[in-house]
């Protein structure tokens, strides 16, 4: 078996313009609404990825655009750093604001 | 039991078709037409600059610093707005307002701040120009709330109203809002500029923290000036202030700051925005050429064009006279029995009261931390019922401290019972001012896009540590202080302990700092050593105050002068062990 030597796993966050709220891009290039649906980009992927977001903020949809380091767990694209795990849930200290108010979050803080 | 004031007590400044029951005494400055129609013209341009964005003849680089001149960031999970609350003063209609606001256009609720404004922290960008228009019916906005103008001075929050007070720091600051807003010197400056002045030598403003600190005094022969330090900040490199004068005399006040200022345009770094401060200037320079800089540049200055008019300084007076209080004896027998048959209300008495300068009265604190609650959140009911008791019990008038609290000021002795109930049935009748869960906490990484860890959850878990009222009052005065990065927003430099959130591989870890001081013998804290983890840091401040428990003189003994008469020694072995 070959061993590939692997670059970082990311997604891209940024802010809907409209109202502030916070998205990730998926997998097809649209914006979701959840981190656990955004797209988790290896290599030459995230460049792609990226370029697509920056059009979209040029297109006045989002504001704020980054890439964040990810992992993939059953499935689901998972923050590794805990402002993007924050960013994904609301704030800890209200559990009934942010994305955590609307559904149970496979994200752990 | 009727306060309201009578049209009789009318000056003809502040009589009007606008001023209206039951604020209409309330120490807020009451905006002239002008000024009316200028903030209602902001509001209709940033309304036209929204709309321009969304349909994209803004690109976000253009349209960022003009939504930053009008206090709109972006969070981690949402816009914010940042409401100016000019030195803290607010009247019942304000906080209605800010109320209704909350409920109808955020989530519920704001956010009360150190620098004494309001943070909204959900508002859709679509909807600030609807959200400004009803701020601006109320006379109230969001100019130089950020960006790198002079912003919202900050004053002391029992001015007007203490006893210990040389002059009325609301009359200057005033003086100092209006003569900074739009002036053409301070509309490119190399960063933001935050000024404090404090009404007595008895600093409650923390003005040494701040890039211009004002104390009044007065001068031997009586005439009213003020103590000027410049140079001071928080941040990621901490300075106090240094101090420039002794006294300034009223007249020569703009003259001299402008001196200041022009002396910060002129030589301010502006190759690194975190050498852009003044504090770096002056501490560049050294306090000594810096000074000589600005007497050089006053110097210099048509000072006759400056000085500042006692008719004007008269004016504004007239905007910030005494409410209608009443003759009062100075004893309350209600207020005495009240205190002897329920303990809770005499322990409140305690910590949360300070002397009013007339007979019979009292200023009371309202504390914006009850045990485990979110330092600084006030829910929109909360809002309305703080506007209710306000108008019942203290002429309409509100204020915001710098510590995150609200004070009512003009409170008759006879009328501290029922308040104190009517405040703890809406959760906010805590005796804690001043003591260890009266904490100052920014709102680090549950909102704010800068941060590198969590401030409030930590604070709240250090007053449910700390949860017993008995035990608070029995370690007496300590101030806590939290930020969630070096920006210094939740003051830690000048807590008694502070606490630094920072990032370490991606988790939150959090160091202690000891012996800051923001009061008249303002100092820094210094770091204790190696951080703690998220849990571990609760109970290293609960190390730190059985530590002081143990080896203070007596329970006269704050933490503070402990930590002076013994040094940090043994606060870092109990830490740390024995080095
Ligand atoms: C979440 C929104 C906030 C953002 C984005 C923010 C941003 C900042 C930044 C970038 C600085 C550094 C300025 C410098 O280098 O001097 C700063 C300082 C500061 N902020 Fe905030 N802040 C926020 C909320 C607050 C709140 C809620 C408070 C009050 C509780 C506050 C009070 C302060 C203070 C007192 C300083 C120290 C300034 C100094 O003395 O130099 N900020 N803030
Ligand atoms: S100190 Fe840092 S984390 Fe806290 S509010 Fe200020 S910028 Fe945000």
């Amino acid at each position: 078996m070959l061993v590939k030597a692997r670059g970082p796993v990311q997604a891209v966050s940024a802010n809907r313009l409209s109202d502030g709220i916070a998205v990730w891009l998926g997998p097809d290039h649209r914006w979701v609404d959840r981190v656990e649906e955004a797209g988790a980009f290896e290599g030459e992927a995230i460049a792609q990825a990226l370029e697509a977001a920056k059009a979209d903020m040029a297109a006045r949809l989002v504001v704020d655009v980054y890439p964040l380091d990810v992992r993939v767990e059953d499935g689901r694209t998972i923050p590794t750093h805990i402002r993007e795990r924050m960013k994904a849930l609301g704030p800890s200290i209200r559990s009934d604001l942010g994305k955590q108010a609307e559904a149970p979050s496979a994200v752990i803080l | 039991m009727n306060h309201m004031p009578q049209p009789s007590d009318f000056g003809p400044d502040n009589a009007g078709p606008r001023h209206n029951a039951p604020d209409r005494h309330a120490g807020v400055y009451r905006y002239d037409e002008l000024d009316k129609e200028f903030v209602f013209q902001r509001v209709e341009q940033f309304r036209a600059q929204v709309e321009r964005r969304l349909k994209g003849e803004l690109t976000e680089d253009e349209f960022k610093p003009l939504r930053l001149m009008n206090g709109v960031y972006l969070q981690l999970h949402a816009y914010m707005l940042r409401v100016a609350i000019p030195y803290g003063m607010l009247d019942s209609t304000k906080m209605r307002r800010l109320a209704e606001i909350g409920r109808k256009w955020d989530r519920g609720y704001g956010h009360f701040t150190t620098r004494q404004n309001l943070q909204f922290n959900w508002p859709a960008l679509v909807d600030v120009p609807e959200m400004l228009t009803a701020l601006a019916e109320v006379d109230m906005h969001a100019i130089q709330t950020s960006g790198n103008c002079i912003r919202n001075v900050t004053t002391d929050h029992f001015c007007g109203a203490a006893a210990d007070e040389i002059v009325d720091p609301r009359v200057y600051a005033e003086i100092l809002r209006q003569w900074s807003t739009l002036h053409p010197e301070f509309s490119f400056l190399p960063r933001k500029f935050k000024i404090a002045i404090s009404g007595t030598p008895q600093d409650r403003a923390a003005v040494r923290t701040h890039d211009i600190g004002l104390t009044a005094t007065r001068s031997e022969a009586g005439e009213v000036g003020f103590t000027v330090y410049a140079g001071g900040g928080q941040g990621r490199s901490p300075f106090l202030a240094v101090k420039l004068r002794d006294f300034v005399a009223e007249p020569e006040l703009l003259a001299y700051l402008e001196a200041i200022l022009r002396v910060y345009n002129q030589y301010g770094r502006r190759d690194n925005i975190y050498k852009a401060r003044i504090k770096i200037l002056v501490h560049e320079l050294g306090a000594e050429e810096f000074t000589r800089l600005v007497e050089e540049e006053y110097a210099r200055m048509p000072r006759a064009e400056y000085a500042l008019a006692p008719e004007v300084v008269e004016a504004i007076q007239t905007h910030f006279a005494l409410p209608p209080l009443t003759a009062l004896p100075a004893e309350s027998e209600a207020f005495d029995e009240a205190k002897r048959s329920d303990r809770a209300f005499a322990r409140w008495t305690k910590s949360n009261l300070h002397p009013h300068r007339a007979p019979g009265y009292a200023i009371a604190t309202i504390s914006l931390k009850p045990v485990g609650g979110i330092p600084g959140d006030v829910t929109s009911d909360q809002m309305d019922a703080l506007a209710e008791l306000a108008d019942r019990y203290s002429f309409g008038e509100l204020r915001v401290t710098h510590e995150q609290n609200l004070v009512l000021a003009h409170v008759r002795k006879d009328d501290l019972y029922p308040l104190w109930q009517a405040l703890e049935a809406i959760g906010l009748g805590t005796a804690n001012v001043g003591l260890v869960s009266d904490i100052i906490a920014c709102p680090g990484l549950d909102y704010c896009a800068l941060a590198n860890a969590r401030s409030i959850p930590v604070s709240q878990a250090i007053s449910e540590r700390f949860a017993d009222l008995d035990q608070q009052h029995d370690i007496g005065e300590l101030k806590i202080k939290i930020s969630g990065c070096i920006n210094a927003c939740g003051h830690h430099h000048v807590g008694h302990i502070g606490i630094l959130g920072v990032d370490k591989k991606g988790e939150e870890f959090y160091q202690i700092l000891l012996g800051g001081d923001a009061g008249p013998n303002a100092a820094l804290a210094e770091i204790a050593g190696p951080g703690f983890d998220y849990d571990g840091i609760v109970d290293a401040v609960e190390t730190v105050v059985k530590t002081y428990l143990s080896v203070r003189s007596g329970p006269q003994e704050r933490f503070i002068d402990t930590l002076a008469r013994l040094g940090h020694a043994p606060f870092k072995e109990a830490l740390y062990g024995a080095a």
